[in-house]
């Protein structure tokens, strides 16, 4: 019964999609705003990088609430699974130890890079807070008895999410909306450009990396690992 | 690029969204509940990604020495950029409950977990369990208790 | 290119209807590994570079890793099916 009624929703649904695809014109889709922005945001915001520049700038409202999620989800999930020591602490195998103490450095290049470039190439503050994320995780894996302070995680999770709204009302100080750009919009395509985008992206790199690595540290502790 | 392209790929996203969704309601297993949930959400980014293309469109990224040239939309773009990061965080709060599921009830079997827990509510309510799946014994309609002899009382 | 873009939904397609029918419960995390990267490589041809990488290291790396991570706290990780729980080899 309970497998007739679900194919029948199913066989719904996929007639649902099907009719909202064909109503869809691929390759031809009407951008009612998207042209208004693709004109205006090099002069208006001065991000090379026009997906940022809606990210950011025309819905940073949007972002704000995605970063409310983020923490909702992250604490919760902390929450409910308490913090257990961890009983295995025995270090890793020599490859696992040697191969986290070279990728460690890599990854944290590679993680600020992509975030500090966000308004410049594909990237921003989500990816480079999942690699941030992962390369404080890491260790973790080789010597599990090194377990990363949460305390000052949780102090620059704190201080990031602050600092994204803080830069969202200086903006209201200054008379505009809350999370417009603001500061010089320089030249387009350089590092020092495009107002606070660059900073709203860190504060969101950070904020998003020192959750991540939080919620892992947590996921990992093993409490019954042989039941 | 033809138009059956587009076909080929709207047929992904639908398929991988129901997919997902079959996942979801018809297995018993809490693991590959989730498992399916994380299907479903990649088949309904792809579906809103394929809502902004446009043909002979190159990626909304300015680069710098070329002149602008027709792009895809970026607004979808940014709206899907939003929802792969909550789906993330939705997946990891969906896991801490399941791993506490199992150190309560010992299972992760959905079934076996759902009735654990309503017998855990109907004795924390003082409510005798119904166990029964059978029709209750009397005619119809059922006597009045007042003067019965033991009443309905169990 | 149309060769192209059918082998890749066919291969994502194929990898989403082995993560539902699998046993092992760690092949089935790396088989929605491969349903998301099979999807970021789908964002490339549809020029979307950004989402892309955000699904990339978002779906394949950091989710793959949360569910790898649940699956040893539940002790459902197994190598083979039918392999000892515990000693393994590190």
């Amino acid at each position: 019964m309970r497998n007739l009624a679900t194919l029948l929703f199913l066989g719904g649904l996929g007639f649902l999609l099907l009719v909202i695809t064909g109503g869809l014109v691929f390759g031809d889709p009407p951008m009612l705003i998207g042209r208004g922005i693709q004109q205006a945001a090099p002069d208006q915001v001065g991000a090379a990088n026009i997906v940022t520049a809606v990210v950011l700038g025309y819905r940073g409202l949007d972002t704000l609430g995605e970063l409310s999620i983020l923490f909702a989800a992250a604490t919760a999930g902390g929450l409910v699974l308490g913090s257990t020591r961890s009983r295995n602490t025995r270090p890793a195998g020599f490859i696992l130890r040697t191969g986290v103490d070279l990728l460690f450095p890599l990854l944290l290049v590679a993680g600020l890079y992509v975030v500090i470039h966000g308004h410049l190439t594909p990237g921003g503050g989500f990816q480079g807070g999942v690699i941030l994320a992962a390369a404080f995780f890491l260790p973790l894996l080789a010597r599990p008895q090194d377990v990363p302070d949460h305390t000052w995680l949780s102090v620059i999770e704190g201080l990031a999410g602050t600092a994204f709204i803080g830069i969202g009302l200086a903006a209201l100080y200054q008379g505009e909306a809350f999370l417009t750009p603001m500061l010089d919009k320089g030249v387009l395509g350089e590092l020092v450009s495009s107002g606070t985008l660059p900073l709203l992206y860190l504060a969101v790199g950070l904020k998003v990396g020192a959750e991540l690595a939080s919620l892992l540290v947590r996921l990992s502790g093993d409490d019954e690992v042989t039941s | 690029m033809s138009a059956s392209i587009g076909l080929v790929f709207f047929v992904g996203a639908i398929g991988l969204s129901l997919i997902g969704i079959a996942g979801m309601l018809l297995s018993n297993h809490l693991f590959r509940m989730v498992l399916a949930l994380a299907i479903a959400e990649a088949g309904a980014n792809l579906l809103l990604i394929l809502a902004g293309y446009r043909w002979d469109a190159v990626a909304p990224i300015l680069v710098d020495g070329q002149p602008a040239q027709a792009m895809v939309d970026p607004v979808p773009q940014a709206m899907v950029l939003t929802a792969i990061v909550i789906g993330v965080g939705v997946q990891a709060l969906a896991l801490s409950l399941v791993i506490r599921v199992r150190q309560r009830y010992g299972t992760l079997d959905m079934r076996v977990a759902r009735q654990c827990m309503q017998d855990e509510l109907d004795e924390a309510a003082g409510v005798t369990p119904g166990r029964s799946q059978e029709r209750p014994a009397g005619g119809r309609p059922l006597p009045t208790p007042i003067a019965e002899a033991g009443g309905r009382h169990d | 290119m149309i060769w192209f873009a059918a082998t890749l939904v066919a291969l994502t397609l194929g990898a989403a209807l082995a993560v539902m029918l699998l046993r092992n419960l760690l092949a089935a995390v790396a088989a929605a590994s491969v349903v998301s990267l099979g999807v970021a490589v789908m964002f490339v041809v549809l020029q979307a570079p950004d989402v892309a990488m955000t699904e990339a290291v978002v779906g394949a790396g950091l989710s793959g890793l949360i569910l790898a991570l649940a699956l040893r706290r539940l002790g459902l990780a197994r190598l083979e099916i039918g392999d000892a729980q515990g000693e393994r080899d590190a």
